[in-house]
């Protein structure tokens, strides 16, 4: 597999957005044109080297590149949009809509990301070992239709709309989330091992949610169907006791969807 | 600027002049069609070889929801709609973003592309007609204009409903000219007022509450009064029970209303010279025949109900009406009709808008998405094709999707295709649910439209249905000098490839405005000056002055004040009112 390396050089003014980092556009390309690959800073393209130090020359194929940022690049937003194949690794924290409409292919972000990760994700493997913010595998503002494949993987927590419209693959918080997560899903499966606090599977009329901790503020237009333990989904289990409910009833007439609560976590349920 | 052009070599198809595909050049001076240019103009004249390609007058939209409030509801609540379509400004244009709703610039830009020059906006509520216009003057590279909303108008109902038939003339005469607006548009006549009171109307003889006047009358009254002024276009009117399965019937019904009622088109206008009639001839104009012409008794046994409506067009000589067809994808169905956005609502649950006019109409807007793999909307596909090739006459309808409630504009060259090819609607049928084929009629029609009838349902007949053929819609002596030329060689078209029909409908070699070239494969080469038109009825003075102290005394239930009321002409780009001659 080629590496390229890109080391962030300076400090970066205004955010730039480089959905150009991906092995799809490096494919081919030597270090030198990779370098005067573009990115928009405000109403501005500018080189790429501008902001980072490239080493490395790409392989013939987006599968057989690697890209490795040596660094924080908080203020690079669209690192890996709408990629296919290959491999991004991040070692340090990064700025918004990182793997948003990825189609492949894996980003492993070492630290933490911002808001809207993984928007409308299609397939591929996005691991943030950090933190997430908002929005992350949601759907883009106004549409009802988020990721619909590949996985997330959160080794820490999330904030807001988690999944937010999803409509395939997978959500795996090992931390908590706050509120809305799963707001109108409709298909897909989420997995927090923390807690949440509000609007948990809000509007969702289809997919699955599990949450192995606590819900705050439980909506009421779920109805308690069953009771589980252990439960598993391919390869994601979720060990303990789990409340089982159908809904959102309050606004979608006929759901398919499916929260799991911890039993011991949620006493009140 | 020199608005002085020739087009060489082209095959010119222009059917005000029964030219069919003859070779021949096209002369423009000073922005107009003319006979030849001197040897002295022709030195200094831009000159362009259309050797091999088919030249047409200027593509006209008589129906589009372009600008107003409801297109802007729409923007506003779909920024899912700009995320994914948007272009960068250059040294000329403007950026812009939106697919189904594009802004102002998007749109100007995108008809262009495409060989309009000239689009009517279809429904401006007469409060909103400010903003329409701001709106409209904004939207650069096409002539313009808008259809004022009267059919649940509180004064027109009680005029109506009193049988007083002349100051309800005097009110829409003064109504367009205090509007700026250019034709009678009519929407679920009756029904919407009582949509303000969470109901609707089922029938045609159904009585409204509190003005206790039925469609029928509505729609009588209306096309009365259209004549009576006479009007540029013909009342434009936009059925009971829309999207409803079994709305066909009542659609039928309202067509025979007007069969009495003569054409009577009295403009004081310089004509371009066409070798046939260019005065309409309809005395009542259909909107989105699709939407209204649905069969069955429930979305379960939902069919093609378009053969009834057909069958009556074909016998009758006084309708014309436009298709407004459904090509799949993405939609945001915008409409005066309230009632008709909540049950699409109820039937989606997707995120709607609805809003009360007071004392004049409503509106509503709801995102739309139409899918192949749906039974309903591929009947619906089939029904937009059928009633554009299964009215004998192309005189009688017109190509549209009733922009963009059935789908974007963008989608007229996919329209073509289906069209000109049974290959192409055969693939479709292929891809589509199987009721597209066992619930409509589309299947067994083996016609394929030539580039004439295109020229007819896209040219031609909007610009004559609505009555700007004066100037529009053909290639005549004295006609405004837009042209469209299309990279099609019309002795070597093989509509069998129709995927290269569509490209080279969807990218106008030239496109051409007063005499310039305005845009050219793709690339906008200048923003010409543009135009908005509306009517400008002359009424007598004594009937103007009873209607107005009589609207004056009601104006007290605006909730604005009577000298806020008017559009003023500095609301508008290039104001070009049409003279209405009503001296009687």
């Amino acid at each position: 597999m080629a590496e390229i390396i890109l080391t962030p050089v300076g400090k970066i003014d205004i955010m730039i957005e480089a959905e150009v980092i991906t092995p799809d556009n490096f494919t081919s390309k030597s270090a030198d044109e990779i370098k005067k690959l573009l990115v928009w800073q405000g109403p501005k393209q500018l080189p790429l080297s501008k902001f980072f130090d490239v080493k490395g020359d790409a392989a013939s194929s987006p599968q057989e590149t690697s890209i490795i940022i040596d660094g924080d690049v908080t203020r690079v937003k669209r690192i890996g949009a709408g990629m296919t194949a290959g491999k991004i690794k991040i070692n340090g924290s990064t700025g918004m809509h990182v793997g948003s409409e990825m189609n492949g292919g894996e980003i492993v972000v070492t630290g933490d990301v911002e808001s809207w990760a993984g928007m409308e994700m299609k397939g591929g493997l996005l691991h943030i070992m950090g933190n997430g913010k908002d929005h992350i595998g949601c759907a883009y503002r106004g549409s009802w239709h988020g990721m619909t494949g590949g996985r997330i993987l959160i080794d820490g927590n999330a904030v807001s709309q988690l999944g937010g419209g999803m409509s395939g693959g997978e959500i795996v918080v090992t931390g908590s989330v706050e509120n809305f997560c799963g707001i109108r899903q409709n298909a897909g499966l989420i997995v927090v091992k923390g807690d949440a606090n509000r609007g948990v599977g809000a509007e969702m009329s289809g997919g699955t949610i599990v949450v192995s901790g606590t819900i705050k503020n439980f909506l009421p237009g779920f109805e308690h169907v069953d009771t589980q333990s252990d439960l598993t989904f391919g390869d994601i289990t979720c060990q303990g006791d789990f409340l089982q409910f159908s809904g959102d009833h309050a606004i979608v007439a006929r759901t398919k969807g499916v929260l799991y609560a911890s039993k011991n976590a949620n006493e009140g349920l | 600027m020199a608005q002085t052009i020739e087009i060489k070599n082209g095959y010119v198809f222009d059917p005000l002049n029964e030219i069919d595909g003859e070779k021949m050049d096209i002369f423009i001076r000073d922005g107009k069609v003319v006979p030849e240019l001197f040897e002295s103009e022709i030195i200094n004249a831009k000159s362009i070889d259309a050797k091999g390609m088919t030249v047409m007058p200027g593509g006209v939209d008589s129906h589009s929801h372009i600008a107003g409030a409801k297109v802007n509801v729409g923007r506003m609540m779909r920024p899912e709609d700009s995320y994914k379509w948007s272009r960068g400004k250059t040294a000329l244009t403007h950026s812009g973003s939106g697919y189904t709703v594009p802004s102002v610039y998007l749109e100007g830009y995108e008809y262009s592309q495409m060989g309009y020059t000239t689009v009517f906006e279809a429904a401006v509520p007469p409060l909103e007609a400010r903003h329409t216009h701001e709106e409209m003057r904004s939207i650069p590279m096409i002539d313009t204009g808008g259809y004022l909303v009267l059919g649940n108008n509180w004064f027109i109902m009680r005029y109506l409903r009193d049988g007083d038939i002349e100051r309800a003339a005097n009110y829409v005469a003064w109504m367009m000219k205090t509007h700026k607006t250019y034709g009678i548009k009519c929407v679920n006549p009756a029904g919407v007022e009582n949509w303000g009171w969470a109901r609707n109307v089922g029938s045609l003889d159904e009585a409204n509450i509190h003005f206790e006047i039925t469609p029928r009358e509505i729609i009588h009254g209306l096309c009365e009064i259209n004549e009576l002024l006479g009007m540029p276009m013909s009342m434009h009117l936009h059925c009971n029970n829309l999207g409803q399965p079994g709305c066909c019937d009542i659609t039928r019904e309202s067509l025979a209303i007007p069969n009495k009622i003569k054409a009577n088109q009295n403009l004081d206008v310089e004509w371009a010279e066409t070798k046939i009639d260019s005065k309409r001839m309809q005395s009542v104009y259909l909107t989105h025949a699709q939407f209204n012409s649905f069969g069955g008794t429930s979305w379960g046994d939902f069919e093609s109900g378009t053969k009834e409506i057909i069958d009556y067009v074909n016998k009758t000589d006084f309708i014309v009406m436009d298709s407004g067809c459904v090509p799949f994808g993405e939609a945001t169905v915008m409409t005066g009709d309230g009632p008709a956005i909540h049950n699409l609502y109820a039937l989606t649950g997707n995120k709607w808008s609805n809003t009360d006019i007071e004392m004049e109409c409503g509106s509503g807007v709801i995102p739309f998405t139409y899918l192949k793999a749906n039974p309903i909307h591929s009947v619906q596909w089939a029904m937009g094709l059928e009633l554009l090739l299964m009215v004998e006459d192309v005189w009688k309808s017109i190509m549209t999707t009733d922009h963009p409630n059935g789908g974007t504009f963008l989608k007229y060259p996919q329209i073509i295709a289906w069209l000109m090819s049974q290959q192409a609607r055969e693939k479709t049928f292929g891809e589509c649910h199987a009721w597209a084929r066992d619930r409509s009629d589309l299947g067994g029609v083996d016609r394929e439209l030539s580039l004439y009838d295109i020229a007819i349902l896209t040219r031609a007949n909007p610009a004559r249905t609505v009555g700007i053929s004066h100037r529009k819609g053909s290639l005549g002596i004295g006609a405004d000098g837009d042209v469209t030329i299309y990279n099609i060689d019309p002795t070597e078209l093989n509509t069998r490839n129709y995927e290269q029909v569509i490209s080279n409908f969807e990218q106008a070699e030239y496109t051409i405005k007063d005499g310039q070239v305005v845009s050219q494969q793709g690339e906008i080469k200048m923003i010409p000056e543009k135009r908005t038109y509306y009517s400008d009825i002359t009424v007598k003075d004594e009937g103007e002055k009873d209607m107005l102290s009589d609207v004056k005394e009601w104006f007290k239930y605006y909730t604005v004040g009577f000298a806020n009321y008017p559009t003023p002409e500095k609301y508008l780009m290039n104001p070009t009112p049409i003279k209405v001659n009503n001296e009687r």
